[in-house]
């Protein structure tokens, strides 16, 4: 790893403006031009094409499995069965949808938050002390995420096995430990919103390490903290090749595999088919982390902003 | 290695503060102790069972470098191989195209609504890979799904996305739609953080508008674009979920061997051959670093 | 809820990692230190102990009550993990770990060979099983024995027949084909109809495949200890591929997968016309095709030949005890109970086709009738096609792998990317090296 002499000269050339100051250009008059109805329409194209599949989801989650294959998709038909489905999605085979959303919030909770917390110290560790094998460490990260995850399947399921870790939650979250990507964010935002002159400072009132990094660092972390929360929550949220290798018991399921079984259900000799359950099902994956992102809007995408992914 | 480091900010302040010393490693430490475990010692046990060979019968029998050669002249590997660079070639130039378009919008601030459209844009990122899948599979469906709605509408006869000749671009079309949004708040964030002195300098000079994205807006964002690019090829080369969840609908058109990642996975839990499978999948790990170095350093050096 | 319902649930997990047979071999020769000291089969149940069972079969659950009433020191865990390959896979994964393997498990005859090789199933002829030679029909007996063990006792047979929907038939004024080419001839006549019906549904089946192989006397696999012969190129071959492959050409295929959604409503509406498949398939379109209640008969399979009565199995699974279980013993007894014992009655009533000469020829089993099928006798059409199993036919002692990589290559004659004829000769080629590959030696 080298820092490029052109990065650096580029990110010097940048610095007329602060990461905190440029959001003030909103103000700016340049900054309020002339709305475009045409520019509107044709990123509006993209907008559908984004949305669509998503209008889809909604509409047929509305569907009796008998009127989801004999109707018009994009459009309500039959009764109205959205309750039915959601209630009985929730309840079947007794209520194991639930079980697996427990897993899920599970995995999250322990796995994201796990992840989120290593690439904290992990980012502010290398953003704001040199120490030996430090170029190592980038190189080594980034290098190893670009081996395929099937790569590391075999060997890891055979690895946990051998530390009785195989069907156990372990399995799922002590891989989640690890985002690469957090890492990156944290790293590039501690580098920016903490100024080293406050850490300076505090070190010469003689504050130990932790505590400089818990009283001064953190609550200017914030931000990026939301941020990579976020993007690890969407990771193990969305994991499905770990846990497919790793559980066999689908008591330890997480929602995306569970789904994917009640899928493969109907296309298994004497198996129920249960589309309508799949669809409501997927909806209702989805939704807690429509909810979040919306709701959190406001942190991480100034997170993503003032300290992510820019150079 | 790959420096996609963030350049600013990162040795040079650090020098001025800290002196070289061991305090950084009881910050970078703990992740890099999970690291070990879960990222560098399968990679290691990888690169150990590549050079064995395990035999339902006979047993198992060290054989140094035979298995690379064998992948290296595996018609199967190298069809993946041809397959997901393909991929590569058209979707990844497609979706950040798209999504680059889309920022510069919501950025130009002339759209209306704009907040709307970002969040919109952005939502399918939220849908796990595996409800996209499952999702887009059924709308594929030339009886059932929306292909099939069309076609009973419009009188048509669509060809059918799940056939060996379309399934490509098919599984492109939902790898578009998961990650056009993500990539475009990539992109538009870091438009955000273009001073704004840039633009009012380049108007006075009479610059237009897309003189200023041409001139300003792309050169200044080149970091975000190379990083979109990298974190774009690393996922083409190991396209996994999507293929293998359409498998049991288009079980002719995606075959066991139809990307690498794939392939890796038959070979061990289909065949048993999980040292060949170990190989597989090193040697496209080792591409895909390759690739994605040789994009990191082209993409730096434009900057320059 | 029903085992129907969990064992799709654990479909995914059979994905789940699976490893080398033969690392499969290492791992558990470490575990059976301890022979079974000889004792009979009642004082074992006393003593009773703890047993784990995987298995996909619904009618099991059933059996493990009345046999945990009857012995109620034995405690049977009953666990579904997945459907066929899928349970493979998480056999193998579990035996490879050294860790969670069942007592107990539930192994199709195609792949029977495959973990008998790998030494992963125990021989349960010392345990009792050497004595009930004449128990089961010949054509499960014979797939439960490889060398000179025996690996399994069989649960259900899948003896092959020709289910068809009657109201297709009579409203076309057509005859039930008792041939293959008036079985093609059908086929014509009911696309030529109505362009949305087909007399079947085929996008490619392994299983199938090779059951109409068998039927047509055709024998690709021949499996001596390690040495091995994969050839279709026989006559028996080449009958099937030449009379599918104009049924693949002439579009009157219906290109819908089997136990799609799609598939159960062509089933029910009539769009697809027959299914031709094993003895086990009448509970499935009882409970699967609603709409196809009163319509649908069973006729012996079509023939190569007019006036012979040759078939096949399709399907059908034994129960195994693992090598790597502690108490075989108890594991045995609990086999035989459920496959020889008072077992079978109960997993008959509960809809499943027995491999046991004794109820095959029961009185009651014949003469039942079915209401769903017009009140056809249909167990006797299936019994007759039980006693009419072409000899000889052996499975790949990887046949697992095989048919995971048919889509790869026979499957593209489905798609028009080949013929049958060549992608046969792939899936030959594919098959040769993986074997060789695996230190077995093949010839074609």
């Amino acid at each position: 790893m080298t820092t490029t002499t052109a990065s650096a000269t580029t990110s010097a050339g940048r610095r007329g403006a602060g990461p905190l100051r440029t959001r003030s250009r909103r103000a700016h008059s340049v900054e309020r031009p002339r709305r475009s109805m045409v520019l509107t329409v044709a990123t509006g194209i993209v907008l559908i094409y984004s949305l669509v599949p998503l209008v889809w989801l909604v509409i047929n989650s509305s569907k009796t499995q008998a009127s989801l294959f004999g109707s018009f998709g994009l459009w309500f038909s039959g009764d109205f069965a959205l309750w039915d489905n959601i209630v009985q999605t929730l309840t079947y085979d007794g209520g194991i949808f639930v079980r697996w959303l427990a897993n899920t919030l599970l995995y999250v909770v322990a796995g994201a938050g796990g992840a989120t917390a290593l690439a904290i110290i992990g980012g502010y560790g290398l953003a704001k002390f040199t120490f030996p094998g430090k170029r190592a460490v980038f190189a080594i990260v980034i290098g190893a995420v670009a081996v395929p995850g099937t790569a590391l399947a075999v060997p890891t399921f055979l690895m946990f096995s051998q530390m009785g870790l195989t069907n156990t939650p372990w399995a799922v979250i002590i891989p989640s430990l690890i985002s690469p990507f957090g890492l990156y964010l944290m790293w590039t935002f501690a580098a920016e919103a903490i100024p080293t002159e406050l850490l300076e400072a505090a070190r010469m009132d003689g504050a130990s390490e932790v505590r400089t990094f818990a009283q001064i660092s953190l609550p200017l972390l914030a931000p990026g903290i939301v941020t990579v929360l976020l993007f690890t929550m969407v990771a193990t949220w969305n994991n499905y090749f770990l846990p497919l290798i790793m559980l066999r018991d689908p008591d330890w399921y997480p929602l995306t595999l569970g789904l994917n079984a009640w899928n493969a259900q109907a296309a298994t000799a004497g198996g129920e088919a249960i589309f309508n359950l799949v669809i409501t099902g997927s909806l209702l994956t989805i939704l807690p982390l429509i909810a979040a992102f919306l709701l959190l809007q406001r942190f991480w995408q100034s997170g993503l902003a003032a300290g992510g992914v820019k150079e | 290695m790959a420096p996609i480091v963030p350049a600013q900010g990162l040795m040079a302040p650090a020098r001025r503060s800290n002196p070289r010393s061991w305090q950084g490693w009881g910050f970078v430490g703990p992740f890099m102790a999970v690291f070990a475990l879960v990222f560098l010692a399968p990679i290691v046990y990888s690169l150990y069972i590549s050079v064995f060979r395990q035999q339902l019968v006979g047993g198992t029998s060290f054989v140094g470098l035979e298995n690379y050669q064998r992948a290296l002249s595996d018609p199967l590997f190298w069809s993946a191989l041809v397959r997901v660079s393909l991929f590569l070639l058209v979707q990844v130039p497609i979706m950040l195209g798209l999504a680059l378009l889309v920022a510069l919008a919501i950025d130009s601030g002339r759209l209306y609504g704009k907040s709307f459209f970002r969040i919109s844009i952005f939502l399918p990122y939220a849908v796990p890979a595996v409800v996209a899948a499952l999702m887009w599979g059924f709308m594929y469906g030339t009886r059932f799904g929306l292909v099939g709605n069309l076609n009973d509408a419009l009188g048509t006869t669509l060809p059918d996305p799940l056939s060996p000749g379309l399934i490509l671009a098919s599984i492109g079309n939902i790898v578009t739609w998961e990650f056009v949004g993500y990539n475009m708040l990539i992109f538009y964030s870091a438009l955000r953080v273009i001073p704004t002195s840039l633009y009012e300098a380049a108007e006075i000079d009479g610059a237009g508008q897309f003189r200023i994205i041409r001139a300003i807006k792309i050169p200044a964002i080149r970091g975000a674009l190379v990083i979109a690019a990298i974190f774009s090829i690393i996922g083409s080369f190991q396209l996994f979920n999507e293929p293998s969840i359409l498998q049991s609908l288009a079980p002719n058109a995606i075959t066991t061997s139809f990307t690498p990642n794939l392939y890796a996975y038959s070979l061990s839990f289909s065949g048993q051959q999980y040292n060949y499978s170990a190989t597989v999948a090193i040697i496209m790990g080792l591409i895909t670093m390759v690739i994605a170095y040789v994009v990191q350093l082209r993409g730096m050096r434009k900057e320059a | 809820m029903n085992v129907n319902h969990r064992r799709a649930l654990a479909r995914g997990t059979a994905l789940a990692g699976a490893l080398a047979l033969a690392l499969t071999a290492c791992g558990s020769s470490g575990d059976n230190a301890a022979a079974p000291a000889p004792g009979d089969a009642e004082s074992v149940l006393e003593a009773g102990g703890e047993i784990t069972v995987w298995a996909w079969e619904p009618t099991l659950e059933a059996v493990v009550e009345d046999f945990e009433a009857e012995y109620p020191n034995v405690d049977v865990e009953l666990a579904n993990v997945g459907t066929g390959n899928d349970q493979y896979t998480a056999l193998q994964n579990a035996i490879a770990a050294g860790d969670g393997v069942p007592d107990v498990a539930q192994v199709e005859y195609y792949a029977l060979p495959q973990f008998a090789i790998g030494e992963s199933l125990a021989d349960i002829g010392p345990l009792g099983a050497a004595e009930l030679d004449g128990t089961f029909t010949p054509g499960p007996w014979s797939a439960v024995q490889q060398a000179d063990g025996i690996y399994g006792l069989p649960m259900d047979s899948g003896p092959m027949a020709l289910f068809y929907n009657e109201e297709v038939f009579t409203n076309l004024g057509l005859e039930v084909p008792t041939t293959w080419d008036e079985y093609l001839e059908a086929a014509r006549a009911i696309h030529a109809a109505d362009p949305n019906a087909y007399i079947a549904n085929d996008t490619g089946d392994a299983g199938f495949v090779t059951s109409m192989i068998w039927q047509a006397g055709g024998q690709p696999y021949a499996v001596d200890g390690t040495d091995v012969t994969i050839d279709f190129t026989d006559e028996g071959t080449a009958k099937f591929a030449e009379t599918w492959q104009t049924l693949l050409d002439e579009d009157l295929l219906a290109p819908i997968g089997s136990w799609s959604d799609e598939w159960y409503q062509g089933l029910g509406n009539g769009t697809i016309a027959t299914l031709t498949i094993g003895a086990w398939m009448p509970a499935n379109l009882e409970s699967g095709v609603e709409a196809g209640a009163g319509k649908w008969r069973v006729a012996p399979m079509p023939q190569w030949e007019a006036g012979a009565n040759a078939t096949a199995e399709n399907g059908g699974s034994a129960l195994a005890v693992t090598e790597a279980s502690p108490n075989k013993e108890l594991a045995y007894a609990f086999v035989e109970y459920a496959n020889a014992g008072d077992g079978v009655q109960t997993r008959v009533d509960g809809g499943a086709f027995p491999a046991t000469v004794a109820e095959l020829e029961s009185e009651q089993f014949v003469n039942k009738e079915f209401e769903y099928f017009g009140g056809q006798k249909v167990n006797e059409v299936l019994a007759e096609s039980a006693t009419n199993v072409v000899e000889g036919w052996q499975y790949l002692p990887f046949q697992v792998y095989a048919n995971s990589v048919f889509n790869d290559t026979v499957g593209q004659a489905y798609v028009g990317e080949t013929t049958l004829q060549e992608g046969l000769a792939d899936w030959q080629q594919l098959t040769t090296d993986y074997g060789n590959d695996q230190g077995f030696t093949v010839e074609n």
